[in-house]
């Protein structure tokens, strides 16, 4: 040792691993305008493929005829239902037990619905030729209303399930009826609410939204049939469940299927399910020998993929009158759409909503959703969601308002009399999970604090005097939220999708003079992952993780993964990952102790190389290692330097936050702005602070959004009135307000590296935080409760109908 | 079908003839007839702004401009603006400072930023919010892409005063 | 996304391009901006066989001052008449005004022209240039004629222009006094949900003229005679304020749509307006 020998912090920080900041790899290419997206793809004599859709909700397909657009030179094909019949690709099954139509069979159900496919050799005669399909339809009636859709009279949507009164999950009871899923106990919980000192009813309804990421769908799909063999390019979040799925739809095996997902520009759950865009093109690209890529509008996004949420959620919960819960009953009423295609593990029709107890220790609860068709597109598990937990959180972050107003108290001081203390962990809810770490009372206290909460309070007192003697027209609202939420989906007993167990994967190769190649079966859609899991890998096996290449989303080349959405990539793969790491560095260990002619227990880790224990001058590097592995012959041991791991979690991890909203309402014009926003973040160890912090940044604005403004609602005809983003509310800059986040780290007690996942929180805390704030600016004039989004005119109308006009 | 006109383009200080139809949307000439993907579309409304290039000098959506219209224009896109070896100032920045993460909106969003600067060197950030206002995105809440702008501005007037 | 086809002319000059409006009619449409047309035609909700661009006409550009009146080309941009400091310093409004239309990048091709010969309800010139009591210049094949802005819009999208006609320009007196240009809106981007344009000038603690137009309130724009004539010869107090507000509330007819319904718009106006009023009177 001497003065140029690197210091432990040194060789740290050279590895660029868990815990530091490193900036993203990916950013070359995307800030150079070198992505590699799907719309981006060109082959040799590549097609383009377009929809025909339906301008009705619900209508009767009398004929179609595509004789004027067949004879459009330059369209190559036009593929109905009649035409995919033979291949029984007219239908496909979807992620949630039903089956919906990939093109019009006798009817359409919703406005935009897929109707005819034209193939064509480019976007501009694929575009004229649609204008020319000729379709005959007869109008039926619509019904947009979950609840209208399930009264005796209402009109027969699914003419497909006549007569079946049962579903993939149990019982159904009605026409337009998907199914009843209960969980926890409900004779105890009607117990609890009925003997209870106080009780607070409401309905929340958390509106139907969209994720919209800034590129829509798309595919390439290519049908080599020199070679049998078909490659499927396309934004997938989960490309090889997109590989299975088209081998059982296609009949091809899947050795014979290449899915690649190249760079995705968002995904936000919207890219996870099979849509009839991805089956037409296969079948257009078999039938006509060619490439066919297809590319979806903005209005087809925002009208026929999934969308999210559109949960009524009628809640009863209980206390004493000191504000100690009793008991929390939920039934909600689950607008599906036409189809039931929700992106849910098999087993969980609404998802994780049942995680809906949220922070609070609850004795005894209920829940049971309804899911319900109506003429709306299908889809219903979307943006940032993790299964329902979106909607969840906002559900128990309004009860909780909601009881604190029926209680006469500080909805605070409520929250923390409530919560799970830190000793009662891992805790076991009411509606079956097994909380895995949590320390709510600190988070809470550290952001009442960061936000002056009494300080604030007594500003709003103020306000509401200074309002009612007429010196001012703006109150303030403090929305509060302390949610906990659930991700990393999940441990293969209990989750799976499609019958695939949601393991994940990561596989490593270390190259002879010492850097390495991961793949892992996640794919990243803006989250950094080729940044971020090489940190996890770096610290492992010290490498730097400038010398780790992450490949994902090439079904070819990477082991088996189940995508990434439900921010669970750092929960599963991420694990996956440091495993793997550590079966690296078993196989290095026993290397390093034959180069250092010691016994394998001899040597122990330390950073970036195995050291003989008590020597610490005799010491191999990883790097050193991996040449061996190359190089020398070495007895009992094969030689290269790789592993794989498929990680099977024992577990979710509960990530949590603490989230405080400072709004101004101004309460004529019902405009508001965001004073002051702060976010609190336990996410458990955090792998890239920077990248925390982005995340948390673009999940609030999409909160912000679908709290302030944005929606997908139909009129009485089933006509989507935010088809495009004129009416689609998504905030530029200027709407956007500044974020200050902050941190608490509980690391996850089963995880290898204490991660919990943070993709999601910011959306599920997001939106009650903003919500509230609204709620908030109006209680001391009467407000319980009003639906979002709350825009303009609806924060009007609340002032308006509290006589706030004069 | 339309019949062709005779299409002249300087894209990145290359000159380019092409055939194409008037309809023909600039976005689309750009990416597919002169293989320069880095603009996207995001919307056929003119609203997301992911398609942003420069126009004789003027940020454009190239979704809202016909290949005819566009006949004998000088066009810059994000290709014209940095290379491998030559990263302008922006493209650094928005690393620096994580101002992307899907990349999907940034080619358009650092070309707005890049003749944003050009008409206001020094903003606030309140400047930088209305200046690129006409640029969506999904993933970041703005809050780094502003920093990222900011950080350039004052790295570009720090090396203007340090030349002076 | 993909418009139909069409055929495409450059014309030279204004008389190229009349001679391709007379020679098709009403199958043919000027270009100016593109950013109201081009948007329609790629829905697909716009038939244009013969586009007539207008980008090469040198007579159509530019911003006057002279003798205290303001002439604008048609085919200046948002973009130019905010850089332009003539028009700041004549017509302040203008800028106001511009600023909160669109985006950066459609303010850079959308033009004044475009912005107001189309009778799209929504747009924020038309409205402005009736504030500013602005003449519309005509050109068509029978000669040019001016046509007051307060007289040029009939309902949505119909105006006093023929179809053979292009209008060349805008002009107005330079304004004085206060002024002031108010515009609720969802996002920037959209259209107003309710947006004012006034003009006052005051004199011995009095006003003396005032003009007071709406946008996006009714299918044209909407000049208030009685809302200006309810602030002359008063202080512009409070109550002046008011009469003015309710004269103008009671010109406007808004329809409901996704930013509202019509009772909503009707209460924003009052709003939009009062404060507009006011903010101008503070300036005067």
């Amino acid at each position: 040792m001497n003065d140029l020998t690197p210091t432990p912090e040194e060789r740290t920080a050279k590895l660029k691993g868990l815990g530091t900041s490193r900036k993203r790899v990916e950013d070359a290419r995307f800030t150079q305008g070198k992505g590699n997206y799907v719309d981006d793809i060109k082959m040799p004599g590549m097609l383009h493929g377009d929809f025909v859709r339906s301008p009705y909700a619900h209508a009767r397909v009398k004929s179609i005829n595509a004789d004027a657009a067949r004879a459009l030179p330059g369209v190559i094909a036009v593929l109905t239902a009649a035409d995919l019949a033979p291949l029984n690709l007219h239908w496909m099954p979807t992620l949630a037990g039903d089956k919906q139509m990939v093109l019009a069979d006798g009817k359409v159900l919703f406005q935009g619905q897929e109707v005819a496919f034209v193939v064509a050799t480019d976007r501009y005669v694929c575009a004229d030729a649609i204008e020319l399909v000729e379709v005959d339809y007869e109008e039926l009636p619509v019904v947009t209303d979950p609840f209208k859709a399930l009264e005796p009279g209402a009109p027969v949507l699914r003419e497909d399930l006549a007569g079946q009164t049962s579903g993939a999950h149990g019982a159904r009871r009605h026409h337009n009826h998907i199914f009843l899923w209960e969980t926890g106990d409900e004779a105890a919980t009607n117990q609890a609410i009925g003997d209870a000192e106080v009780v607070a009813e409401e309905m929340v309804y958390y509106h139907r939204v969209h994720p919209c990421p800034l590129e829509t769908c798309g595919c390439v799909a290519s049908m080599d049939k020199v070679n049998g063999k078909l490659s499927l390019f396309g934004t997938f979040q989960a490309p090889h469940v997109v590989r299975t799925v088209a081998s059982l739809l296609s009949g091809i095996e899947e050795h014979n299927i290449r899915v690649v997902s190249p760079d995705i520009g968002g995904g936000f759950g919207n890219k996870v399910g099979v849509y009839p865009g991805y089956v037409c093109s296969i079948v257009a690209s078999i039938v006509t020998g060619k490439p066919v890529k297809w590319i979806e509008d903005r209005m087809d996004n925002l009208m026929a993929t999934a969308f999210a949420r559109d949960y009524w959620m009628k809640g009863r919960i209980s206390a004493t009158k000191d504000g100690k819960i009793t008991g929390l009953h939920c039934h909600v009423t689950a607008d599906h759409g036409a189809f039931d295609a929700c992106a849910d593990p098999t087993k969980f029709p609404a998802g994780f909503f049942h995680i809906c107890t949220g922070s609070y220790d609850i004795p005894v609860a209920y829940v049971g959703v309804d899911g319900v068709y109506t003429n709306k597109a299908p889809g219903g598990v979307a943006y940032r969601c993790s299964f329902r937990v979106t909607e969840a959180a906002y559900f128990i972050e309004r009860m909780i308002e909601v009881l604190a107003i029926e209680l006469g108290m500080d909805a605070a001081e409520l929250r923390s009399r409530n919560f799970i203390r830190k000793d009662q962990f891992p805790y076991h809810s009411a509606l079956g999970w097994e909380y895995d770490s949590g320390d709510y009372h600190t988070a809470w206290d550290k952001a009442l604090k960061a936000v002056d909460y009494a300080g604030l309070r007594k500003e709003q007192a103020e306000r509401v005097e200074a309002f009612k003697r007429g010196e001012t027209r703006k109150l303030l609202g403090i929305g509060l939220t302390h949610f906990t939420e659930i991700v990393g989906a999940g441990p293969v007993k209990n989750c799976d999708i499609l019958g695939m167990g949601m393991f994940d994967s990561c596989e490593i190769r270390i190259h002879p003079t010492g850097s390495a190649i991961a793949r892992l079966g996640t794919i990243s859609q803006g989250q950094g992952h080729a940044t971020t899991f090489a940190q996890i890998l770096a610290t492992e096996i010290g490498l730097s993780a400038d010398s780790i290449t992450i490949e994902e989303g090439d079904t070819d080349t990477a082991p088996y993964g189940l995508g990434t959405y439900g921010s669970r990539s750092t929960p599963v793969a991420g694990a996956a990952a440091a495993l793997v790491g550590r079966k690296i560095r078993a196989k290095a260990q026993m290397i390093a102790a034959y180069l250092l002619e010691v016994h394998d227990g001899d040597v122990e880790w330390d950073i970036d190389r195995f050291v003989v224990k008590g020597a610490p001058e005799r010491f191999k590097t990883m790097k050193e290692i991996a040449y061996a592995a190359y190089h020398n012959a070495i007895p009992g041991i094969e030689p290269g330097l790789e592993a794989v791991s498929y990680y099977d979690p024992p577990n979710m991890t509960y990530p949590f936050g603490a989230y405080i909203c400072v709004m101004e309402i101004d309460v004529d014009t019902g405009t508001h702005e965001v004073r002051q926003f702060y976010a609190l973040d336990d996410c458990g160890t955090r792998i890239n602070p920077m990248i925390i912090e982005g995340q948390v940044h673009g999940g609030l604005t999409e909160a912000l959004a679908i709290a302030m403004g944005q929606e997908i609602a139909y009129d009485e005809i089933g006509n989507c009135k935010n088809s495009t983003l004129m009416d689609f509310f998504l905030p530029t800059a200027v709407e956007t307000p500044h974020y200050t986040t902050d941190h608490t780290e509980t690391p996850s007690p089963h995880h290898p590296i204490g991660a919990k996942g943070v993709g999601e929180s910011p959306n599920v805390g997001g939106v009650p935080a903003f919500s509230n704030a609204v709620h908030d600016a109006f209680r001391a004039f009467g407000l319980r409760q009003a639906h979002m989004p709350h825009d303009h005119w609806r924060i009007w109308k609340i002032a308006n109908e509290l006589g706030l006009h004069g | 079908m339309g019949k062709k006109m005779q299409i002249a383009l300087t894209v990145n200080g290359e000159a380019h003839e092409l055939l194409a139809e008037p309809r023909e949307l600039l976005i689309y000439v750009l990416r597919e007839r002169l293989n320069l993907t880095g603009p996207h579309a995001g919307c056929e409304t003119s609203h997301c702004g992911a398609c942003t290039i420069e126009m004789n000098g003027k940020s454009v959506k190239s979704c809202t401009v016909f290949a005819a219209q566009a006949n004998g224009a000088t066009i810059t896109t994000i290709e014209g603006l940095g290379s491998p070896d030559n990263l302008s100032v922006l493209q650094q920045s928005f690393r620096e400072h994580h101002g992307l993460q899907c990349g999907y909106c940034t080619p358009g969003m650092i070309t707005r930023a890049h003749r944003l600067l050009q008409e206001n060197p020094d903003p606030t950030e309140e400047e930088v919010r209305f200046g690129i206002s006409g640029n969506l995105c999904r993933c970041t809440g703005y809050q780094n892409i502003v920093k990222s702008i900011l950080a350039a501005a004052a790295t570009i007037n720090g090396a203007k005063e340090a030349a002076e | 996304m993909i418009a139909a086809a069409f055929e495409y002319h450059r014309p030279a000059d204004l008389k190229g391009a009349l001679g391709v409006l007379a020679e098709y009619g009403d199958d043919a449409r000027v270009l100016a901006g593109g950013h109201s047309l081009i948007p329609m035609m790629k829905l697909r909700m716009a038939s244009v066989d013969h586009l007539v661009d207008l980008q090469d006409i040198a007579e159509l550009k530019g911003i006057r001052v002279a003798n205290g009146r303001v002439t604008i080309g048609a085919m200046t941009t948002q973009h130019e008449m905010i850089a332009s400091a003539d028009l700041s310093r004549a017509a302040p409004i203008m800028a106001e005004a511009a600023v909160q239309i669109a985006d950066p990048q459609v303010r850079y091709m959308g033009t004044v022209g475009g912005n107001v010969a189309n009778g799209d309800p929504g747009n924020d010139m038309p409205g402005l240039m009736q504030c500013l009591d602005a003449s519309f210049t005509l050109v068509g094949p029978d000669g040019t004629r001016e046509v007051a802005a307060r007289d040029f819009y009939q309902s949505a999208y119909v105006t006093l222009r023929e179809d053979g006609e292009i209008l060349t320009q805008i002009s107005f007196a330079a304004p004085t006094g206060g002024y002031a240009y108010e515009k609720q809106k969802r996002k920037i981007g959209d259209y107003a949900t309710a947006a004012c344009a006034v003009q006052v000038t005051k004199a011995g603690g009095k006003v003396t003229s005032a003009a007071i137009a709406m946008t996006n309130l009714s299918d044209t724009p909407v000049f208030s005679e009685a809302a200006g004539a309810a602030l002359v010869g008063t202080t512009g107090d409070a109550a002046a304020v008011k009469a003015a507000v309710t004269a103008a509330v009671a010109a406007i007819n808004p329809t409901g749509d996704n930013r509202g319904p019509a009772e909503f718009k009707r209460h924003i106006a009052g709003i939009i307006i009062g404060r507009a009023i006011t903010r101008a009177l503070s300036r005067a």
